[in-house]
């Protein structure tokens, strides 16, 4: 299978590797999939406080090359928006980004429900009364 | 060293000059018809067919008159397990094969269930080889064939087959082997092992696609199938079709060849592929060999590398040919069925990567495949959330993953 150029290239270098401490406050981690499927992403990021603008995102990707491409990519679109941008991201987005065979949608959906998965994170965290877990 | 490294023998081999060379003037000058009976164009083809039908035999321990020419093991898996069923129909409808088998065995037995046949798919152990226990119990009087392969294309393990030939021939059971990954690289003897029909092709032993041989023994039993081409009744009325003699020439001088040295590459492959093993083992943790080394193929080493999903690690190391169970690289998104029957848990099996070493294959280019192997396992590890958790103690097996997000 002859994977795109910007397939290969985030798995060459891939962008924002690497974990947030999930304890922070401010950090919303999703972890999605499942070992037996062949692929689990781990995506987190850290929102501002003050201006609700998420600032850090790092993913850690088991799976195939479009999956790790599929959240390296989602990271760095996350860096910047809002937690309402955010969710704007679509898995489509994502296909048409990195040229991804119909095989490979999966990898997307996968990175969407990462995203979700932060987020949801991120305001269980946030949410009034929420403080000390 | 030259690039891409060819590591997949188990998929395909290199022609060996050396056949080519045989090969090469019936494609020329001895361009006849073996069923011309009348001139010497047909002669010559008709002897150069009779002598790589001597070589074939030779290699397993056969007569060449038990040899039938076919355009691979697909074609001899389909003409003996589809022509025994239709042969012997009367006697039973009932076959053995194992979940492990090469897609050609499991299609034509699923083929034969949908006609009316029982099949019995045997499981294998987590050594991938059968427990001869559950063949003995799964004969019945109405059993007519015992399809099980000699190694396996994935793993290389090795059945016990002389065990495997026993059974069945005390049994009163005929037995197919589809030994296309063994022929050549082990000894293989179809009277010492009780084989009575036995897949073979050219293209797994340096010689060219498109041909392979069917062993049909001829006595003690003497067995008898069903053509599944009908035509001019070539060979012996079981495979009629003009008969590809470049291609038969070329798998009778891969047999030779590998008659003659097949004990010394063996020492060859197996110093090599321990040494991949070694390697490997020795730069990283959490490597598994799949299934046992005891009973495997010079040349094979499965493994998996925990963490570090197949197809990904295939990405990384694209100047090297191996081949991964993995099956992201096949539309099913299904693991390998193989490494699944051996119970490897499918994380593993989505884990594995295949090497398989040959005649080519040089010191060199097992070092350069460990070493690039080791270095993009460390890089992809690295990205791993399932490697940062197994480093945090948490148990994998019992963490609840979310196939979907919430």
């Amino acid at each position: 299978m002859a994977y795109s150029d910007k397939v290969l290239d985030h798995y060459n270098n891939p962008r924002n590797a690497g974990s947030l401490d999930r304890n922070d406050p401010n950090v919303g981690t999703g972890m999605v999939g499942a070992p037996e499927c062949g692929d689990v992403m781990k995506l987190q990021l850290k929102v501002n406080p003050e201006s609700g603008v998420i600032e850090e995102a790092r993913f850690k990707t088991f799976g195939c090359g479009s999956a790790i491409a599929s959240s390296s990519l989602a990271t760095e679109w996350l860096k910047g928006r809002t937690i309402e941008q955010a969710l704007a991201i679509k898995n489509t987005d994502i296909v048409s980004e990195l040229s991804l065979p119909p095989v490979k949608i999966h990898c997307s959906v996968l990175a969407e429900d990462a995203i979700r998965a932060a987020i949801n994170d991120y305001k269980r965290k946030t949410a009034p009364g929420a403080e000390g877990r | 060293m030259k690039l891409a490294v060819y590591m997949d023998n188990h998929a395909t081999t290199q022609v060996d000059p050396r056949v080519l060379d045989a090969m090469l003037p019936y494609f020329r000058e001895e361009f006849g018809n073996a069923a011309s009976r009348n001139h010497v164009f047909g002669w010559k083809a008709e002897e150069a067919v009779e002598k790589s039908r001597k070589q074939v035999a030779a290699l397993i321990g056969a007569q060449p008159k038990e040899i039938i020419f076919t355009s691979g093991a697909t074609e001899s898996d389909n003409l003996a397990i589809k022509g025994v069923a239709e042969m012997y129909s009367e006697r039973g409808k009932h076959i053995i094969t194992c979940l492990t088998e090469h897609k050609a065995v499991l299609d034509c037995c699923k083929k034969l269930e949908k006609q009316g046949y029982r099949v019995t798919w045997l499981p294998v152990e987590p050594s991938g080889r059968i427990d001869l226990e559950r063949l003995q119990a799964a004969i019945t009087g109405e059993t007519i064939l015992i399809t099980l392969m000699y190694a396996n294309n994935e793993t290389g393990v090795l059945h016990p087959v002389s065990e495997i030939g026993r059974i069945a021939h005390e049994r009163g059971v005929l037995f197919h082997c589809d030994a296309v990954q063994a022929v050549g690289r082990v000894p293989v003897n179809v009277i010492d092992e009780n084989i009575d029909l036995l897949s073979i092709s050219a293209h797994k032993i340096y010689g060219p696609k498109g041909v392979g041989a069917l062993y049909v023994r001829r006595r003690n039993p003497r067995v008898q199938l069903t053509a599944q081409m009908d035509g001019g009744g070539h060979e012996r009325g079981m495979r009629s079709g003009t008969l590809n003699v470049p291609g038969i020439v070329g798998l009778g001088e891969a047999c030779g060849i590998c008659q003659r040295e097949m004990a010394e590459e063996t020492i060859r492959l197996k110093g090599l592929r321990d040494r991949l093993k070694a390697r490997l083992e020795a730069s990283l943790d959490e490597v598994y060999v799949n299934g046992t080394m005891e009973h495997r193929l010079p040349n094979n080493l499965s493994m998996s590398f925990a963490y570090v999903e197949g197809e990904s690690l295939l990405m990384g190391i694209n100047d090297v040919a191996v081949s991964s169970g993995s099956a992201c690289t096949s539309a099913t998104l299904e693991p390998s069925y193989v490494l699944k029957a051996m119970g490897a848990g499918d994380d593993l099996a989505h884990s594995s990567i295949r090497f398989g070493l040959g005649r080519f294959t040089t010191e060199e280019e097992v070092d350069y495949v460990a070493g690039r192997v080791t270095e993009v396992v460390r890089k992809l590890r690295e990205l791993s959330p399932l490697y940062e958790m197994a480093r945090e103690g948490v148990n994998l097996k019992n963490y609840q993953w979310t196939a979907e997000g919430q």
